[in-house]
């Protein structure tokens, strides 16, 4: 793995020099709004309770004491307990760590862009979002699609993805990915299709928000009534084929919220998964107050990959893979 | 066989998938929204040839398949079988059957080093050289005056490929040919 001769970086200078302006553009737009830039800590005593994100750890002495550290996977709790603390607006433009596999479109470490926005929704999130686009991709107007996660099914595959049987979910799935007949999750089912199948025909040419999750997928957003059925204030956004961002009407529900920690502690104990230090201290947070909000996490390294039009994540990152 | 997890399987790992045996050609990495990760892999049949993509749980396991890659010598053939002899000194024989040999039939030349791939111990496929050396045994004599950038004829070689050559190419020359495209490369630097 490790060879002396591979010390040259994995990204081309030029590339570089794009990834140094996109983050001065980044900090510039913000700076304009008026909204705080922070960098919360990437090392916590503390971790998420997502069942499919594995954190990195690391321990080391303090004081004698082995203490074990979680890296973050992204500095959303962070973010919210100043926000909690009476901050307003905030973003941050860091390294996250996910111990995941490497592929063309994920590093191990990477780049995030997260902020949140005292007192917007996430359909006015959506904007700004596009605002943001409008001004990285300069001179090019982007006008952002939208489109619910129900319209997208019904689009591709002519499914209603909240009332389809689950048998027929279970043959699609299989039918498309040569996986899924014995697959009990309607979630796991969906997530399939939907990677698989519409990620290659949404947001090809303009990007694409896809929003009003299933509520089974709210993650860490409101849940919402729209149209008589419960549903998600989530969104995502694709474009040509890549996830870019994933945004909430944030949960601002103490109780709500440690109920969804408790379910995805159970769900990890059920895929015997490591157990993980919840931070309990987002709770705390929470019933001290989280503000109105909404926020977005957006994969920088990706959005550059999109501008410069290069196919592979190493490539926009100094020193990818086995060049760290 | 040991098994293989999805989530670690390299190219070149041979798998069992619906009771065949399979090449990994890629593996990719893959985690919709914020659901359960899965991988997509590319595999080969290695019976059939087939390539197809098939996704899968990560962290599943798949089991090994009992299939390795030897280089043998073609020694004859008795009708059924093809006969090959392997070149490590131990002097180890495998027929192959006609399935097994398939399309490299016609380039099966005595002597010459074969891809021989055993699974469960028997032959599954060959693999001929890419590049083989072959006599010319028909063609239409060769033109007077034609250049070497002109047309070009069938030839038919001694293991029974057919092949286009240059028209200045005469019976009993030898020909270096690619078995990949079955196409002529030149004449034969001799031997």
């Amino acid at each position: 793995m490790y060879q002396k001769n591979h010390w040259q970086p994995s990204a081309d200078i030029i590339t570089l020099k794009k990834r140094a302006a996109l983050f001065s553009k980044i900090r510039h737009f913000f700076d304009k709004k008026n909204i705080m830039e922070v960098d919360t800590q990437m090392l916590s005593l503390a971790s998420i309770s997502d069942p499919h994100i594995e954190a990195l750890t690391l321990s080391t002495n303090v004081q004698g004491e082995p203490i074990p550290y979680y890296l973050q996977t992204s500095p959303e709790f962070a973010m919210k307990r100043l926000l909690c603390a009476g901050s307003g607006c905030i973003y941050q433009l860091g390294k996250v760590f996910r111990a995941e596999d490497r592929s063309r479109r994920h590093s191990i470490e990477f780049t995030m862009l997260e902020w949140y926005r005292v007192g917007l929704d996430h359909w006015q999130l959506m904007d700004e979002i596009e605002q943001l686009l409008n001004v990285l991709m300069e001179g090019q107007p982007v006008k952002c699609e939208r489109q619910s996660y129900q319209a997208a099914f019904e689009d591709v595959l002519s499914i209603n993805p909240h009332t389809v049987a689950l048998t027929t979910l279970q043959q699609m799935a299989h039918e498309h990915t040569g996986y899924g007949l014995e697959e009990m999750d309607r979630d796991t089912l969906l997530e399939l299709l939907f990677s698989h199948v519409i990620e290659k025909k949404i947001g090809l040419e303009l990007p694409c928000f896809v929003h009003s999750y299933p509520a089974s997928q709210a993650a860490l957003a409101q849940k919402i009534t729209q149209d008589g059925k419960l549903v998600a204030a989530r969104f995502e956004l694709y474009w040509k084929g890549m996830e870019l961002a994933n945004g909430y009407y944030e949960l601002t529900d103490s109780i709500e919220q440690g109920k969804r920690f408790s379910d995805d502690v159970s769900q990890r104990k059920q895929l015997q998964l490591p157990n993980r230090q919840v931070d309990e201290r987002l709770i705390a947070a929470l019933e001290q107050g989280l503000p109105n909000c909404s926020g977005v996490a957006l994969g920088v390294d990706r959005l550059l990959m999109l501008l410069c039009n290069i196919e592979h994540i190493d490539q926009v990152i100094p020193f990818a893979g086995d060049r760290a | 066989m040991a098994n293989h997890s999805t989530s670690d399987m390299r190219t070149g790992a041979k798998v069992m998938v619906d009771g065949d045996p399979c090449t990994v050609l890629e593996n990719e990495h893959v985690r919709p929204g914020k659901g359960q990760a899965f991988n997509r892999i590319k595999l080969r049949n290695l019976k059939t040839g087939r390539v197809w993509e098939r996704t899968f749980k990560s962290g599943d396991s798949l089991e090994g398949a009992d299939v390795m890659e030897t280089d043998m010598e073609y020694l004859y053939t008795d009708g059924e079988f093809y006969h090959f002899m392997a070149t490590d000194g131990t002097f180890e024989q495998h027929g192959a059957d006609a399935t097994a040999v398939a399309d490299t039939v016609k380039w099966l030349k005595e002597q010459e080093k074969y891809m021989i791939t055993l699974y469960n111990g028997a032959p599954l496929s060959v693999t001929p050289p890419n590049f083989i050396e072959l006599e010319v045994t028909e063609t239409d004599p060769g033109l007077k005056g034609d250049t070497a950038n002109g047309g070009s004829k069938p030839a038919t070689l001694s293991t029974g490929a057919v092949v286009r050559v240059p028209l200045f190419i005469n019976i009993g020359e030898v020909l270096r040919v690619d078995t990949r495209t079955g196409e002529y490369v030149s004449r034969a630097t001799g031997k």
